[in-house]
């Protein structure tokens, strides 16, 4: 098949059928010099940065949210076209009429919409209550399937955060499909696979699949509406840069219009836009600044999207995050590298713009990235610590050389890959309740199977870890069911009709499940083990509290005899969900990642036999408890490597701040030394980390005057928040916090 | 064979080229007023490792040594210990792991000698450039520090000359002049570094009951460290 906007391109196999990945590796040109060619800001660009900087001052003004449109169920048409400002914008589209202003989404659950318009001050109108009224939302679809455990489950947190109340997320479309394909194409393809699942047998299978693409056709028309409004004809395929982007970014907008996931990433779009500016600087019509500039403004676009949420929802994910992720760089299965001058470009709007926590820039990284490429990551950590790394030399095997993160940590074949999302359970809480045979001192629950407190007067290692593995074994099999609850209700009230639309019709699914306390489970076996620790029972003859006397050795130091530990508790947590068959057959995956939630987390547990206080936080995603790292940023880095990404595919996240003092005396050795920690740490096989240089002391500060640092911008467990948007609490845990300083 | 330790930074990036695992040997004759490591001091104190497990620890980090990275010596004064600093550094060359030594250069004796031929960089901290200032604020002479780096120049040894810059006591001009003497004197030095004196030690010394005898100063401006470092 040919088609006149691709002229230029190099023929291959994507023209046949949709194929972007085929498409990338026939046709981009791999960049291996520095970035000196880079573009600055334009005057227009700043000029409307400006206009945004003041919006965010606005917003933040208003209590976080500036408006909420409380009269109009958010929809890809449901609003008129909203600018910034119309003259200057070069990519235009916002998610309602008026930039920052929400727009309610209460297809998850119309009472979270309720509460959240509440909580900032509006009231959801009558019309919208009505409308609901006659309408089964997700939330009441998995309410009425629920359990007595699983709703105990959740009332006491040991299972918490679940998606049961507002949308999924996790899932990312293959949004450049819309401009290499136009959507007329898009809906051709999709009707012949709907034709196709005639031959089928009519089982529920294959009847739920064929309204699923009915639906997804229906919502590709609906994107031509939306574009149409902007003025746009998205039919045919993009006709140069500026066309791939902004349809593009329509397909995203119709993502985030459509659903309010917690995370809504875009996937790995610079390496893509960059074959376009390729051909564009090529044939003249195109200049390195225009191309700066193209992207500065897609970038701004995606810098204003918000979904509204309700206060209990930032405690689990402070920040107003929406994980617009793109994945960056990475190596190709025939061993060129993936990075291209957008993969620089896209760094570069950190500069252009200025530091942001979105998108959420991920860095798939590799020791054999290009050298110049490296190093420009490190320098841009250093400058504005708002990107993360991963490991793309671990994930490539499992997922391609096409794969992009959703969230912070999970990834996935773009088009071909979605997921089940499922927080977390709380592994530290299920340790108590199986020392207390069943019994949860926080909330004064039941649960789980019921057995004598365990009576001893010093905890003996392996009795705790006999009683532990039945609590982990029912624990598991509870939190496969409760999900399987969930997605089946989201899938039937809630599906994600455009982004699905821009899948394959027949998609892989992953079931992600996460474990929050990692480090607290480990460092408490470990005093049992190698420790006295002495339970000590209230009046009611339960343990809330314990003694510990002696040493013993605290993960984070690169001691096997600890780290082994966190290291098997993984992949027997993953082991036991494995176990109980999941929703539509999807595979099970694993993350240690807590976002922000290691704060709550932590407040609904006791003390726990490492020394941690009752209540107190636990340390984010798979790092060490604050400040029991001994040996230094290595030996903690060395600790979380040791968790194996096969027994946790969906992710395991490091968070790991240095002062710039400790990472080097001059700029250049800073950045030379972080190349080399980042390539030691990745040949060691780790997941993932997110990097801070900065000093305790600015936190503080930001902490204390809040008004000096608008735009302080850190990473705090596989994204980056504004720190002034995180709660007081979470802020000090944030100072809590390990830095790694200088000896 | 037992060295005593007192402690382990798995990450160091300010002794020593690159990424580097360091080791804070227990035990120091000095007593330096400005000292930073004062619990490092007694010989008695600290942790005991032979040679392998100190290189079998290193080992675990060497995938992030990159090209320039490796094993740092530090005390403490590693020259007290020299046989067993001999048989890490002996050792790490046998797996291919750089070796630099961060010394006073107080002591030049046969053992020492040997530890040099296994010694890629020495980090040499030359306190003082003045006789009468070394004694009165070390106790030890200077003329062993100088002993030492006519070895070293002799024996071809790269050197990063290092000197801890204390307001009123060393930062003039006349001091850092006479450092360039020193450094256009030895072919050997190729890199020289002025470390601003720092005070954050000071709990350590209330904890241990001792004074900080240098407490009382201020730590250098940065501005300070600047103009010194270009009159190099």
């Amino acid at each position: 098949m040919k088609h006149n906007n691709w002229t230029g391109f190099k023929e291959g196999v994507w023209q046949d059928e949709i194929n972007v990945r085929d498409f990338i590796q026939s046709n981009y040109k791999e960049y291996t010099g520095n970035s000196d060619f880079l573009a600055g800001a334009t005057k227009r660009t700043d000029e409307l940065m400006t206009e945004v900087q003041k919006l965010f001052v606005l917003e933040r003004m208003h209590g976080g949210v500036l408006d909420i449109d409380t009269e109009t169920v958010s929809s890809l048409t449901s609003y008129a076209p909203g600018y910034i400002n119309k003259d200057k914008e070069l990519i235009v589209g916002l998610q309602t009429d008026s930039p920052l202003k929400r727009g309610v989404n209460p297809f998850g659950g119309i009472r979270m919409a309720r509460q959240a318009c509440e909580a900032y001050g509006f009231k959801l109108s009558d019309t919208v209550e009505t409308e609901f009224r006659y309408r089964t939302t997700h939330n009441d679809g998995v309410f009425r399937a629920y359990t007595e455990e699983m709703r105990k489950a959740r009332h006491c947190h040991v299972i918490t955060g679940l998606p049961d109340a507002y949308g999924r997320g996790r899932i990312i479309g293959d949004y450049r499909r819309v401009a290499l394909y136009g959507i007329d194409r898009l809906i051709e393809e999709k009707q012949k696979d709907k034709k196709a699942l005639e031959e089928n047998v009519f089982d529920t299978d294959n009847i739920r699949l064929s309204e699923e693409v009915f639906k997804q056709i229906l919502f590709l028309k609906k994107m031509k509406e939306m574009a149409a409004m902007y003025g746009y004809d998205i039919s045919e395929p993009a006709a140069n840069t500026k066309e791939a982007i902004q349809w593009t970014y329509f397909a995203y907008l119709a993502a985030i219009k459509e659903q309010n996931g917690a995370a809504m990433s875009l996937g790995r779009v610079s390496t893509f836009f960059d074959i376009y500016i390729e051909r564009d600087l090529t044939n003249g019509t195109l200049t390195e600044i225009d191309a700066q500039e193209l992207i500065d403004d897609f970038v701004m676009k995606l810098r204003l999207a918000r979904h509204l949420r309700t206060p209990d929802y930032n405690e689990l994910f402070g920040g107003d995050p929406m994980w617009i992720t793109e994945a960056v760089g990475g190596m190709g299965k025939d061993g060129r590298t993936l990075v291209t001058k957008s993969s620089f470009r896209i760094l570069n709007t950190l500069y252009t713009l200025g530091p942001s926590p979105e998108p959420n820039l991920t860095v798939l990284w590799s020791p054999a990235l290009p050298e110049n490429f490296k190093k420009f990551c490190a320098k841009v950590s250093a400058d504005t610590d708002s990107i993360q790394y991963e490991n793309d030399d671990i994930m490539r095997p499992h997922h391609g050389d096409d794969y992009a993160i959703a969230c912070c940590v999970s990834a996935m074949e773009i088009g071909k890959q979605m997921q089940f999302f499922g927080a977390r359970c709380n592994l530290a809480k299920l340790l108590l309740i199986a020392i207390n045979g069943g019994y949860d001192t926080t909330s004064g629950t039941n649960i789980g199977p019921q057995m004598p407190v365990m009576d001893t007067e010093t905890l003996n290692f392996d009795e705790v870890m006999e009683r532990y593995s039945v609590y982990i074994s029912w624990l598991s099999n509870l939190y496969v069911n409760t999900m399987n609850v969930i997605h089946y209700m989201h899938d039937k009230y809630a599906y994600e009709k455009s982004q699905m639309a821009l899948h394959d019709t027949v998609v892989e699914r992953l079931m992600a499940f996460g474990i929050a306390g990692l480090s607290v489970v480990a460092d408490s076996l470990s005093a049992i083990k190698y420790a006295k620790v002495h339970p000590i029972k209230d009046e009611s003859g339960y343990i809330v509290n314990f003694e510990t006397v002696g040493e013993f050795p605290k993960y984070g130091n690169d001691d096997d005899r600890v780290d082994f530990i966190a290291r098997d508790m993984a992949h027997q947590v993953i082991t036991e969900l494995r176990k109980t068959p999941t929703y539509r057959n999807a595979v099970h995956t694993l993350s240690v990642l807590t976002i922000t939630s290691n704060v709550m987390y932590g407040k609904h547990t006791g003390a726990t036999p490492d020394g941690r206080k009752a209540s107190a936080p636990f340390a984010p995603g798979a790092n060490p408890m604050h400040n029991r790292e001994e040996n230094g940023a290595l030996a903690s880095l060395n600790s979380v490597a040791k968790i194996r990404y096969e027994d946790c595919r969906d992710g395991i996240s490091n968070t790991f701040s240095i002062t710039p003092e400790a990472l080097g005396k001059t700029e250049e050795e800073r950045i030379d030394n972080l190349v080399t920690i980042l390539d030691g740490y990745f040949t060691k096989k780790a997941h993932h980390i997110n990097v801070n240089v900065l000093n305790r002391e600015t936190l503080i500060d930001a902490y204390e005057n809040p008004e000096n640092y608008p735009n302080l911008t850190i990473r705090v467990s596989g994204y980056a928040v504004n720190f002034n948007k995180l709660s007081r609490e979470q802020q000090r845990e944030v100072i809590s916090r390990t830095f790694h300083e200088s000896v | 064979m037992i060295g005593r330790v007192h402690s382990i930074q798995s990450l160091g990036t300010v002794d020593g080229p690159g990424v580097r695992f360091v080791v804070f040997m227990q035990g120091c004759p000095l007593r330096c007023k400005c000292c930073h490591n004062p619990d490092t001091w007694d010989f008695s104190g600290g942790t005991e490792y032979t040679p392998v497990e100190i290189v079998e620890k290193a080992t675990r980090y060497r995938e992030y040594f990159g090209t320039e990275g490796g094993i740092t010596l530090s005390g403490g004064e590693p020259l007290m210990q020299p046989e067993f600093a001999y048989e890490v550094f002996k050792y790490c060359h046998k797996v291919g792991i750089n070796t630099c030594l961060d010394t006073s250069g107080v002591v030049l004796n046969d053992k020492v000698k040997k530890l040099l031929t296994e010694t890629d960089r020495v980090l040499l901290d030359f306190k003082y450039t003045d006789k009468a200032l070394y004694r009165e604020n070390t106790g030890c002479e200077m003329a062993a520090a100088e002993e030492f780096l006519a070895y070293l120049k002799a024996n071809n040894i790269p050197v990063t000359l290092r000197q801890v810059i204390i307001p009123t006591v060393n930062d003039d001009k006349e001091n850092i002049i006479k450092l360039k003497e020193i450094v256009n004197a030895h072919s050997n030095i190729d890199k020289v570094e002025l470390l601003p004196f720092r005070k954050i030690c000071q709990t350590k010394y209330d904890s241990m009951g001792i004074v900080f005898q240098f407490g009382n100063l201020p730590e250098p401006k940065p501005e300070m460290m600047t103009k010194l470092n270009n009159l190099l």
